[in-house]
């Protein structure tokens, strides 16, 4: 538990990707098995129990130390768990710390009642680190700051290996991921997935720019709308069903009228929607589906989910991925027409003459739950990655508004010495017919290193107050912020939220009187 | 016999020996000040008369100005000094160079302001003398039960393997320019770090101090003569340098901060801060408890930090303990 204990302890201050990535790296790599799987597991999400932590510890520190002392310690720290793990008497003299595998496997077997003596007891046999990291690891999540993909990309570096070659075997396995260590550092074959419900590399598409438009052969391309939801993988057969997000995340407990319904065997490619009377809803919608361990009836009727196919990866057993893509289109076609999954149809080929017209309905998309067009390679089979040429994805041109800045937030990592994150609002008529600025929205990209600069220094100077590492400036600044879509928000006081907003430019010349209104934005919320 | 009280009393400008008729780290310019250290909570300019040991007299007149008071009477530790009918003698208090515990006794009975104080031994200045007492007035900045510091030499190492961890990085160590930077300077180079150290200039006057008074670590750079980048090196700066753009030179800097108040989470990652180091100089609570149970006082005045739990505790162990609220000595981290 020691080196699992620091490396938690600094992942969770490293805000930088890179730094986490040889942090995790270095451990796997000097990590004996199967401790090392369990951390993994730990990591990925994958540890199988979650414990009511704060109960028991309370009653174990209530036994240990006066409840006066206690209660002025948690006020003081503010996190109970973090409090105890400090608390706990020091006696390191009761043995070397468990072992990570120790912990995991004792826990898989624990009684109720037993649980309080058997968490006290490897208390006593850790250091304040190492105790704050066990009581984590007891909640079943550990919030690091450390996604599942993350982890599997450490692992995947430690031997030189890519993320997609671990995400294609890492569902035919289960912690403490014994053969994957085997088979990374040369030691054994790769793991057999035949049978096994795993997930595929997808193939993913490039922004499309300028040049390459002006150089593209309109004939050699299949042109389809970009849907507007998350890019799924369902994978059937055997009677299992999964459902992967892009990253290869197992989505399927928030879905189930989904997987109950999907009786097949095939790996297809497709878009979760929310539908509704043949119409797709906002994106928004979608969100109020994702994350959720249990599904209400409610939810269910509220928010119905849906998936529009456009790709096959295998169907029956055969591997279409090396057919060329409007080869794949019949047999994914042909394939629904027989099939008939319910919840599903796919996505319609938009037929485009020439590139004039392309451009026309570039323009003109404004529909229900698109996003703009994606333009696929006839001839391309199904290659992982994003391999340069095949697919690219255009979006639709953003809607641009000028916004009047608010406030500034020393940005983090690099960034920490500048305000970078700004938060920027629009003007809303109150009933008297006077003007107050509202929040609509914060953004921290859009802007060039020189414009960050000048920024930063117009912000120090225009200062009015200060909360921290916040600064409230002076409403006199106009930013062209670009945003995708406008949503209703309970979170922000001017009841709308931007979807992707960015910083598109800085208008010096604007006065901010002429910002838009609020009315504007409310105008353009979608649904 | 006479109670504390009646001779030892609260003023505007804080603690005040009425016999002696002088105040103890005042807050406001007064006639006579004794005073436990250099730190600017403590040591401030305008006073008629200051008593300090020689360090603590050299700190302040190198920080605050040779006229910063009508008279500098340096007086060295255990000597005794009779003013009316009050000894004073002092003594180490383990803070910093030249801290010490103020002696005071009157009419049989015996009192210790403690100044600020830790146990634990520093290489840059005397040990902590425990001083028997009929009434010990301690500081109570880690005055909770979560402040339990961490062994310096085993933080120290926690830096070094980060150091050699990440080569490509700056390990940029946010400190006070008195006291902690030159503990960390020594620290470094007892555990065999020998490699040029780089100093934003803040923290070259008082460690120019300590090596005047005899004190050596090594080679020291200054960054402004050091040009940019500084990968796989150790610099230190005051904490207010550590996000701002003076740090933008460096290569990627792993932000460290040594401190008692990086033992709580949330205070290090408030600050930003990467690798939190769990170094202090000040008592911890275990600590805090067992000098004073140690002094053998039976009454307990505790100043400067979160006396709440502190005077509990006290309480449970059968001591007269009281907090004294001291104005001009903030509540939270002004030094460390």
């Amino acid at each position: 538990m020691k080196a699992f204990a620091a490396l938690l302890d600094r992942l969770v201050y490293s805000p930088g990707r890179n730094t986490k990535l040889q942090l995790m790296q270095e451990y796997f790599r000097t990590t004996p098995d199967p401790d090392r799987g369990w951390a993994l597991a730990a990591l990925t999400d994958g540890l199988p129990f979650s414990f009511p932590v704060r109960r028991t510890i309370v009653e174990l520190m209530n036994k240990r130390l006066d409840a006066e002392l206690f209660r002025l310690s948690r006020d003081y720290v503010g996190d109970t768990a973090e409090t105890v793990a400090l608390l706990w008497p020091d006696t390191e003299a009761q043995g070397d710390p468990p072992r990570l595998s120790e912990v995991v496997s004792r826990l898989g077997l624990i009684d109720a009642q037993e649980l309080g003596d058997v968490i006290a007891s490897w208390l006593d046999r850790l250091d304040a680190t190492g105790r704050w990291a066990l009581l984590k690891l007891l909640t079943g999540a550990l919030r690091v700051g450390v996604s599942a993909r993350l982890a599997k990309t450490a692992v995947a570096g430690m031997a030189g290996h890519s993320v997609d070659d671990v995400e294609e075997v890492w569902h035919a396995l289960s912690p403490p991921y014994q053969p994957l260590f085997d088979w990374l550092e040369g030691h054994a074959e790769r793991p057999d997935i035949a049978g096994a419900p795993v997930f595929r590399p997808l193939m993913l598409a490039h922004a499309l720019e300028d040049s390459e438009l002006a150089d593209l052969d309109i004939g050699e391309f299949s042109v389809e709308w970009k849907w507007d939801g998350i890019r799924v993988q369902i994978v059937a057969g055997r009677g299992e069903v999964r459902l992967y997000s892009r990253t290869g995340d197992e989505i399927g407990a928030s879905f189930p009228e989904l997987i109950s319904m999907f009786r097949f065997d095939a790996v297809i490619d497709g878009e979760l929607l929310v539908l509704r009377d043949g119409k797709v809803a906002p994106f928004n919608d979608l969100q109020q589906r994702l994350n959720r361990k249990s599904v209400t009836r409610a939810m269910l009727e509220r928010y119905p989910a849906h998936v529009r196919l456009y790709d096959a990866l295998l169907i029956d057993g055969e591997d279409l991925r090396p057919l060329p893509f409007i080869e794949r289109r019949r047999r994914l076609e042909r394939w629904h027409a027989e099939v008939r999954p319910p919840r599903t149809d796919v996505s319609e080929l938009i037929a485009v003459a020439d590139k004039e017209e392309l451009h026309r309905i570039w323009r003109e998309t404004r529909g229900a739950g698109i996003e703009g067009l994606m333009l696929k390679r006839r001839a391309s089979p199904y290659l992982a990655g994003r391999p340069r040429g095949h697919w690219y994805k255009w979006k639709r041109a953003p809607i641009t508004l000028d916004c009047v800045l608010m406030y500034a937030q020393r940005g983090s990592g690099r960034r920490s010495s500048y305000y970078s994150d700004y938060t920027f609002g629009a003007w809303k008529e109150l009933p008297d017919g006077s003007l107050e600025l509202v929040p609509v929205g914060k953004a921290y990209s859009g802007y060039t290193d020189a414009e960050l600069i000048v920024l930063d220094r117009w912000i120090r100077n225009n200062t009015v107050e200060r909360f921290g590492p916040v600064r409230a400036v002076r409403p006199a600044l106009v930013l062209e912020v670009a945003f995708d879509a406008v949503q209703r928000s309970t979170r922000h006081r001017s009841g709308v939220a931007m979807r992707f907003p960015r910083i598109h430019r800085i208008r010096w010349d604007k006065p901010a009187e002429e910002a838009e209104r609020l009315d504007t934005l409310v105008g353009l919320i979608e649904g | 016999m006479i109670a504390f009280e009646d001779w030892l009393q609260l003023t505007e400008a804080g603690l005040y020996c009425a016999p002696g008729g002088f105040h103890i780290d005042p807050s406001r310019p007064v006639d006579r000040a004794v005073i436990t250290h250099g730190h600017s909570d403590h040591a401030r300019p305008g006073h008629g008369a200051v008593l300090a040991t020689p360090e603590t007299v050299k700190v302040m007149q190198a920080r605050l100005g040779e006229d910063s008071a009508g008279r500098f009477q340096p007086q060295p530790l255990n000597d005794p000094l009779t003013h009316g009918d009050v000894t004073i003698r002092l003594h180490p208090a383990g803070h910093i160079l030249g801290s010490a515990q103020i002696e005071l006794t009157y009419r049989g009975q015996r009192a210790v302001v403690s100044g600020d104080y830790k146990r634990t031994p520093d290489p840059t200045c005397a040990l902590f003398e425990l001083v028997p007492c009929d009434l010990f007035v301690t500081e109570a900045t880690f005055g909770l039960p979560v402040f339990r510091h961490e062994p310096d030499w085993r933080e120290i190492g926690r830096l070094l393997a980060s150091v050699q961890a990440f080569p490509e990085r700056t390990h940029l160590i946010g400190c006070y320019g008195l006291g902690k930077c030159q503990r960390l300077l020594a620290l470094l180079r007892r555990a065999g770090y020998d490699r040029p150290i780089y100093l934003h200039g803040a923290l070259k006057s008082m460690t120019d101090l300590y090596i005047a008074c005899g004190q050596s670590f090594g080679e020291l750079v200054l960054v402004s003569e050091a040009g940019r980048g500084l990968a796989g090196e150790i610099v230190l700066c005051p904490p207010s340098a550590l996000k701002d753009r003076w740090s933008r030179r460096l290569a990627d800097p792993v932000t460290a901060f040594a401190s008692g108040w990086m033992r709580v989470r949330g205070r290090a990652r408030q600050r930003g801060v990467e690798l939190p180091l769990v170094i202090s100089d000040h008592a911890d609570w275990p600590q805090l408890i067992e000098t004073i149970a140690e002094t053998g006082a039976e009454e307990v005045w505790v100043t400067h930090g979160r006396e709440e739990a502190l005077v509990y505790q006290l309480g449970r162990m059968g001591k007269r303990a009281r907090a004294l609220a001291l104005l001009g000595r903030e509540d939270e981290e002004a030094e460390d």
